[in-house]
């Protein structure tokens, strides 16, 4: 019985040959395309996304809350009002953090660094810029940033044989006119100056990062500060980037700080990729779309061409449902035939784009166009196109199905 | 001159069948018919006088506007457009003017589609017996040709080997010869008379041709819709009853 459907379907397609490639290649074209579309935008924004991830710590808990704190009457009444307060005198500043770190680095997978980050001024010659400092562990902090593969001159491990060594952007660095070897007076807002030498210098890209950071040790931070031992900022780097939301959640929970996951601090940013791929979408939509036109064109040319078929089928014994079928069953073929044509050549345009190469003027490492294969495109392009030559091929079928064989006997008699 | 109502295999029942639109059109007018088992029934009258009409009408193709058509005692009245189709696959066997053959299969492909579609037999079974029909009615070396390479009498006689593809026990037919020259007719003619006499089977022929129908058992003469006359003619042979008997 299907065989039978199949095989009418199948000689009515074969004899309008020209068209059906047409359509066929239309579903392909818009199969074909929605996947190398999906690949590229796919394929850049993982690459953005990595990058991201790689520059930045998965989690960053500062010395802050989310919420201020709560005085000792709202615990206790609904309403309270206040006047007069002033506010303790708070250095500010992760508490008990050896404990937090140690908790840390208990349950969560990944590496931890503490670092304190300190304001100060730094004077050259007659120059004077205000810059950050953020003084970290040397060896960890290749962890959780991707600093030690930006420096342009010395390493990061140079931080250690130098207690007062610092690692300043290459732009700042460029502005005192000052370069490796030479000495920087730093003071800090608390008025503690002290003499660094420049071990290293590093690019990142980042022009805020270039022009006014420096990286010193943890110690001589708290030195410069006047503040033996404080962190003001515990920086972590997961095995599992993904993870990072729920890490920070539960972080936050264990130990009370504002901890911000890589996602929470870009969410606009992954927003608009967001919005990005709605309208990646919306475009492949209408152009299957346009494609499920031509299908929905041939599929009644067909109808309209074999009334008399249609008449007789119906006159021998079949079912309007059986011609239906036939009808749908070739808009189905055609969509079928696009999808596997269209996913070769999605496939392959892929390969194309993902071995296109250009040069930059910056050398940075994008030499290719970022693609990705992810098997989802090709399933979401093929069963939207199966869907759209359903509709396509479902609509005339369906008006066919309700010929009325006499009026067509009649007519050819 | 009607047959008894309790053996009849087609019965109408004060048929009438009206074209709705602006001016309705009465095609065909209380029709009150009984055909039994191995009649060969011509249904003759003039232009418009609703002959091709009654046929669709005993056919199932068409659905009558007032009364009812009985197939074998079933009530076809309450059957839905599907049910009516599935009895017709079995029960009915339909000859046009034109051959109507699906142009693209060969001559036993498109004897093969009815019973493909009624799937009671394998496929080589469906093979053979459209090679036997084709074989009886003399047609046995042109079975893989196509319809377009066959001529005219020949179409025909494919079209009567596909009406008689899922065995039914009535073939209908609407103006079998009226496109076909003197010796087709002939052919065809005798094809349809050994249907009756031979298997025993039962064929509503609607023609033009009064010696064709003169030369059938009874004649059904409309006109403007209406019966009006309902009579056997000389060649009435003695009714046969071996409808049974295994058929080719």
């Amino acid at each position: 019985m299907l065989s039978l459907i199949a095989d009418i379907a199948l000689t009515h397609i074969a004899g309008r040959g020209r068209q059906t490639i047409v359509s066929i290649l239309g579903v392909a074209l818009g199969v074909g395309f929605s996947i190398a579309m999906a690949a590229l935008m796919q394929g850049s924004q993982d690459e953005f996304v990595t990058s991201l991830i790689d520059a930045m710590p998965h989690v960053q808990i500062t010395d802050e809350y989310r919420d201020p704190p709560r005085q000792p009457a709202d615990a206790v009444f609904d309403v309270a009002a206040y006047s007069n307060l002033r506010p303790r005198e708070d250095t500010r500043g992760i508490l008990n953090a050896t404990e937090a770190m140690a908790a840390l680095r208990a349950f969560v997978p990944g590496t931890a660094v503490a670092s304190l980050k300190v304001q100060a001024v730094v004077r050259t010659g007659g120059a004077e810029t205000g810059m950050s400092l953020t003084g970290t562990d040397p060896l960890r902090e290749a962890a959780v940033s991707s600093i030690g593969q930006d420096m342009v001159k010395g390493r990061l491990e140079d931080l250690r044989a130098s207690p007062f060594g610092i690692i300043v952007g290459d732009r700042l660095a460029e502005k005192l006119a000052v370069d490796q070897g030479d000495t920087l007076v730093i003071s800090s807002t608390g008025a503690i100056t002290r003499r660094f030498k420049i071990v290293g210098l590093f690019h990142t890209g980042v022009t805020s990062q270039d022009n006014g950071l420096g990286l010193i040790n943890l110690k001589a931070a708290q030195i410069i500060a006047g503040r033996p031992n404080a962190v003001n900022e515990i920086r972590v780097r997961l095995t599992d980037a993904q993870a990072a939301r729920e890490v920070a959640t539960q972080v936050e929970r264990l130990i009370g700080y504002k901890s911000v996951s890589w996602q929470e601090a870009n969410e606009s940013l992954l927003e608009a990729f967001f919005i990005r791929n709605i309208i990646m979408f919306t475009v492949v939509g209408a152009i299957l779309l346009v494609a499920g036109f031509g299908i929905f064109n041939i599929v009644s040319i067909i109808t309209h061409e074999k009334a008399r078929d249609i008449a007789i089928l119906k006159s021998l014994g079949f079912a309007e449902r059986d011609v239906r079928r036939i009808f749908l069953s070739e808009g189905l073929v055609m969509g079928l035939a696009g999808s596997g044509l269209g996913w070769l050549l999605g496939f392959t345009l892929t390969r194309i784009l993902g071995s296109v190469k250009f040069e930059l003027q910056q050398a940075t490492e994008l030499t290719h166009l970022p693609v990705t294969y992810d098997l989802r495109h090709y399933a979401i392009a093929a069963s939207f196109a199966i869907v759209a030559a359903a509709t396509a091929g479902y609509l005339p079928a369906r008006k066919a199905a309700r010929l009325n064989p006499v009026d067509i006997i009649r007519g050819a008699t | 001159m009607s047959a008894d109502a309790s053996e009849a295999i087609i019965s109408a029942t004060n048929v009438t069948r009206v074209l709705a639109g602006t001016v309705p059109v009465t095609l065909v007018k209380d029709i009150n018919l009984d055909i039994g088992h191995g009649e060969f029934v011509a249904i003759t009258g003039p232009s418009g006088s609703g002959k091709s009409s009654l046929l669709y009408l005993l056919g199932l193709l068409d659905v009558p506007s007032e009364g009812e058509v009985r197939i074998n005692g079933r009530h076809t009245a309450e059957m839905d457009a599907e049910a009516r189709a599935h009895l017709r696959l079995a029960t009915l066997g339909f000859v046009f003017q034109f051959h109507f053959l699906l142009p693209e299969f060969s001559a036993l492909d498109n004897i093969i589609i009815p019973m493909r579609r009624l799937g009671k037999r394998s496929r080589g079974e469906m093979e053979a017996r459209g090679l036997e029909l084709l074989e009886a009615l003399g047609m046995g070396d042109q079975a893989r040709k196509r319809p377009d390479q066959l001529s005219g009498g020949q179409r025909q006689r494919v079209a009567v080997a596909r009406a008689l593809a899922n065995d039914p026990p009535v073939i209908l037919a609407d103006e079998p010869t009226g496109s076909l020259d003197s010796r087709s007719t002939e052919q065809v003619f005798t094809i349809l008379r050994d249907i009756v006499e031979r298997d025993g089977r039962t064929v509503v022929a609607v023609t033009h041709d009064t010696d064709l129908a003169d030369r059938m058992h009874r004649r059904v003469h409309l006109i403007d819709g209406r019966i009006d006359s309902d009579t056997a003619t000389k060649q009435k042979p003695a009714r046969r009853r071996d409808r049974n008997k295994p058929s080719q």
